[in-house]
């Protein structure tokens, strides 16, 4: 059991970590000051989480680890992001598209995780439940804004829906892991979750009048540690203080 | 690509129940919906308020400065309109 909540920790809390990065990478560079604020925020609601859900996993472990080991200490494989989150920033289009199809779940789970049998985790869903009602707000406006504005905002978030598409099956993967969680009440139900994802995602993209590609093929990895190359080069920024001055504080 | 730009609009937000609005500063924003969502992100970071609300900057109408002379040097001159001739009693606070 301590097993399996200790992988499920690293699952949640790396897609925030990774996620978290990827928007930070925003930082002075957003396409309006407004926008550039907006990712930014939304890049520390996810650290603040990755915080606290790494610091219980590492209590969970017993090893002593704290969540900044967890964090820069880890190498490629020991990493349980969603392939979806490590996907590069591409234009505007794609980070809104990839942080739509992310809080469309998040939402839904953090909803269910405030009444998990895990007292640590009811109490770390209950906060950040509230940041990502935010954040699914947020991105879904933009993804209505711009499939429903100009052609060319049009073309440019389809284009994003085609290209991370592939990734968002991911969301629902299941093993073993998830299993033991769910009979201990930890977990709930993946089933009634992806019915709420998938009508979010459906009401969303129909009033921005995209389509959801016709190519189905569902790209995996990142639960299990495979992940693509964009993952080494993500850790290579978050990592390089630590691996170069170990355990400098700051 | 398009350069026009989005329109501005005045912010005003309420930092506490009991107070009243106060302007902040302004921003951009397609419409009135991005606007309070921007509002949100640029100007309660540091938990500045509990309610916002943004004016469209083409809808509020000044003053001119041209004429500051007229609008408001007539009332230097009637000093019965301060109340500087009473005195404030000891005790007083916030005058």
């Amino acid at each position: 059991m301590e097993n399996a909540l200790f992988e499920y920790l690293l699952r949640l809390g790396d897609d925030s970590l990774i996620l978290g990065h990827r928007l930070s990478e925003w930082c002075g560079h957003g396409p309006v000051l407004e926008e550039d604020i907006a990712l930014t925020n939304l890049s520390l609601d996810l650290i603040g989480q990755a915080t606290s859900i790494l610091e219980y996993a590492g209590k969970v472990e017993g090893k002593g680890r704290t969540e900044d080991d967890l964090a820069f200490l880890r190498f490629d494989k020991d990493y349980r992001n969603l392939l979806l989150v490590e996907r590069p920033n591409g234009d505007f289009g794609v980070t809104i598209m990839r942080q739509f199809l992310f809080d469309a779940y998040r939402k839904p789970l953090f909803e269910r995780l405030v009444n998990s049998s895990d007292e640590m985790i009811a109490a770390i869903a209950a906060k950040s439940l509230k940041e990502t009602k935010y954040h699914l707000k947020h991105s879904s406006e933009w993804v209505i804004r711009l499939g429903d504005g100009t052609e060319e905002s049009h073309n440019r978030i389809q284009e994003a829906l085609n290209s991370l598409w592939k990734y968002a099956a991911e969301i629902f993967y299941e093993d073993q892991v998830d299993e033991e969680l769910k009979k201990h009440g930890v977990l709930p139900d993946m089933d009634s979750l992806r019915k709420d994802w998938e009508s979010t995602v459906h009401s969303v993209l129909e009033e921005a009048t995209l389509k959801i590609p016709d190519n189905n093929w569902e790209q995996e990895g990142g639960r299990k540690g495979l992940h693509t190359e964009h993952l080494g080069y993500i850790l290579a920024e978050l990592q390089f203080m630590q691996r170069a001055y170990p355990n400098m504080e700051w | 690509m398009s350069n026009k730009e989005w329109p501005l609009w005045e912010v005003f937000i309420r930092s506490k129940q009991g107070l009243s609005h106060k302007h902040v500063g302004s921003l951009r924003a397609a419409d009135e919906q991005m606007a309070i969502e921007n509002a949100r992100d640029v100007y309660t970071r540091r938990s500045e308020g509990i309610s916002i609300w943004v004016v469209a900057s083409a809808n509020v109408f000044a003053s001119d400065p041209n004429e500051s002379d007229s609008l408001y040097e007539p009332a230097n001159s009637k000093l019965y309109r301060h109340p500087t001739f009473y005195d404030v009693p000891d005790g007083i606070e916030h005058m």
